[in-house]
């Protein structure tokens, strides 16, 4: 009897602990919804409401109104977008080609791809800033989109994967006569699905919440991504806490709610990136 | 021997994108940015090209006799080492907590306490920045409630990095969750059946059994953390602007500054090298302890 007493004990304290946990994780996040709901100067005041008397959704109407909110949002779906696509189809190709296809110097060449994983994005920066100028790709879409069409952890993700397709579908298609391209596109991307779900979800959360390089190459408003605007209405807006709070819920909404979509798609590509960088 | 030539023509098709694309935007810039430490590349540079001159290792040099430089390598090694821990302690706790054999809906915690990770490091340093606010901030009030004085978290030298660095511990811990839950799952049942034979308590199951099952992946999180954190940038850009006295100055802020507001690219290019060995240094280590 007692010890049943204890082991419920035990239960409701370990749940005590995720629950609060849980609370510290999720305060911040609920608190910019409460806030963004409040009208302008409700939230500067002591004790600090939790909730909104009146919620209402003039921020966010003042956001898109007066500081050009859609087109930060347009250039965010844009760019990251782009970069998406791009790179699905690119790091696919590469992947396939590792492999699929036998050539020499192959494992050399994925050895010194792997290298790269090394390199920080702080270091190309500066000669990456310099290039673009000279092709005149400073404060356009493109430039923000060159330089990720392609990643070495997607290529080597799509390439781990293509490694375990049935290589007798592969060769049948070969016998039918089949170029590799069209092998490529009707055989191994169809077989890749899941893989590609996954690589395109993780480059899509990168290029939507990249900050660094959009905030160094996108010099004027008409082409700025929601972080970099945001980053840049922060400056100039201190005092507008719900305001700055609204900007938040669009930046934040459009990734979260995806994750929570297609999180089983993510997952596990996470843990798998994370052991190969 | 005609099937291999005709592969390799479809694979430098398949390859040549990509690579370009690597080729072009990581490994030429990476290249060029050695070659950038090595002149006096500044403002000036922009209107006359030709005025460019090498100057061998008086970056470097210039660099280590640069206060800024000094004061932003402590702040970082700080984060780094301090965040890193807090980051890993409360991930693998955290961790421990929810294996327990009892808890319920497993994927639902995990899901909410990896939620920040996916958010915005821009947006939530914003929330952040109201939430520590000194006069209106969410996190004062609760010290009030437990009958503490404010503290000024963002104003005050000593408080501002600590702040920024509760504020990444909260933004990140959730990666590392992820890794450890995934290690946990992985380690058989039958390691522990031995050790509950052997009459061991729950404590000496966890040191002895749990632990260092853990510890290749511990090495592995406290990698990609602290890689992470040595390249911490935009929580002191959005939220001190690396303020106040420098106290949460960074070496990505610095380089940021030195190269795109002050257009110091030749030092600011010799920074980012200098950031460079300390990662590979770091990756180095950690590494070594991941695969032993």
């Amino acid at each position: 009897m007692n010890y049943r007493w204890i082991r419920l004990g035990h239960h409701l304290l370990g749940y005590a602990g995720l629950v609060l946990l849980a609370m510290w994780t999720l305060l911040p996040l609920g608190w910019m919804v409460a806030v963004s709901l409040m009208p302008s100067g409700a939230a500067s005041t002591s004790p600090v409401p939790l909730w909104p008397d009146t919620p209402t959704l003039v921020q966010y109407a003042t956001l898109f109104a007066h500081f050009h909110m859609a087109r930060y949002l347009a250039n965010s779906l844009i760019i990251s977008g782009s970069i998406t696509l791009g790179a699905l189809l690119l790091n696919a190709m590469a992947g396939y080609a590792f492999a699929v296809l036998r050539f020499r110097g192959r494992e050399a060449l994925l050895r010194l791809l792997l290298m790269a994983l090394l390199i920080p994005i702080h270091i190309t920066i500066l000669p990456l800033f310099l290039m673009l100028r000279a092709m005149g790709l400073i404060n356009s879409y493109l430039g923000v989109i060159l330089p990720n069409l392609a990643s070495v952890l997607g290529i080597f993700l799509m390439y781990q994967f293509m490694r375990t397709l049935p290589l007798s579908l592969i060769e049948a298609a070969r016998m039918d006569g089949a170029s590799e391209f069209q092998i490529f596109w009707r055989v191994a991307l169809p077989l890749s699905r899941p893989m590609l779900a996954s690589v395109g979800m993780l480059t899509f959360l990168g290029a939507w919440n990249d900050f660094l390089w959009p905030l160094v190459v996108l010099t004027q408003h008409t082409h700025y991504t929601l972080p970099v605007a945001l980053a840049n209405l922060a400056g100039e807006h201190v005092q507008d806490v719900e305001l700055m709070m609204a900007g938040s819920v669009v930046t934040i909404l459009p990734v979260l709610l995806l994750f929570l979509g297609l999180q089983r798609f993510y997952l596990p590509v996470l843990l798998r990136s994370g052991l190969a960088g | 021997m005609k099937r291999s030539w005709t592969e390799l023509r479809a694979a430098t098709w398949f390859l040549a994108p990509a690579l370009a694309v690597v080729l072009l935007f990581l490994f030429l810039p990476a290249l060029a940015a050695w070659m950038l430490s090595l002149t006096d590349f500044d403002l000036y540079t922009f209107a006359e090209p030709a005025a460019l001159r090498w100057v061998g290792l008086r970056n470097y040099l210039a660099l280590l006799q640069d206060g800024r430089f000094w004061k932003a390598l402590q702040n970082t090694l700080i984060f780094v080492g301090l965040g890193g821990l807090l980051t890993l302690c409360l991930a693998l706790g955290a961790a421990l907590w929810i294996h327990q054999r009892f808890v319920r809906w497993k994927a639902f915690w995990r899901m909410v306490y990896f939620a920040p990770v996916v958010t915005s490091l821009v947006a939530v340093a914003i929330v952040w920045r109201y939430l520590l606010h000194a006069r209106y901030g969410l996190a004062n009030q609760a010290l009030a409630w437990l009958g503490l004085p404010p503290i000024d978290w963002l104003g005050d030298p000593q408080w501002a990095l600590p702040a920024l660095i509760l504020m990444a511990v909260w933004k990140n811990y959730g990666y590392d969750l992820l890794i450890f839950l995934a290690a946990l799952q992985a380690i058989p049942e039958e390691l522990y059946d031995a050790a509950r034979m052997d009459g061991a308590s729950v404590w000496q199951q966890l040191r002895y059994v749990t632990l260092p099952a853990l510890r290749p992946m511990i090495a592995l999180a406290g990698l990609i953390t602290a890689n992470g954190y040595l390249q911490v940038f935009a929580e002191p850009y959005v939220m001190t602007q690396g303020g106040p006295l420098d106290a949460t100055l960074t070496l990505v802020l610095l380089l940021y500054e030195q190269g795109f507001r002050w257009w110091r690219l030749g030092y600011a290019a010799a920074l980012a090298f200098v950031l460079f060995v300390l990662m590979l240094g770091l990756s180095w280590m950690l590494w070594r302890q991941h695969r032993s």
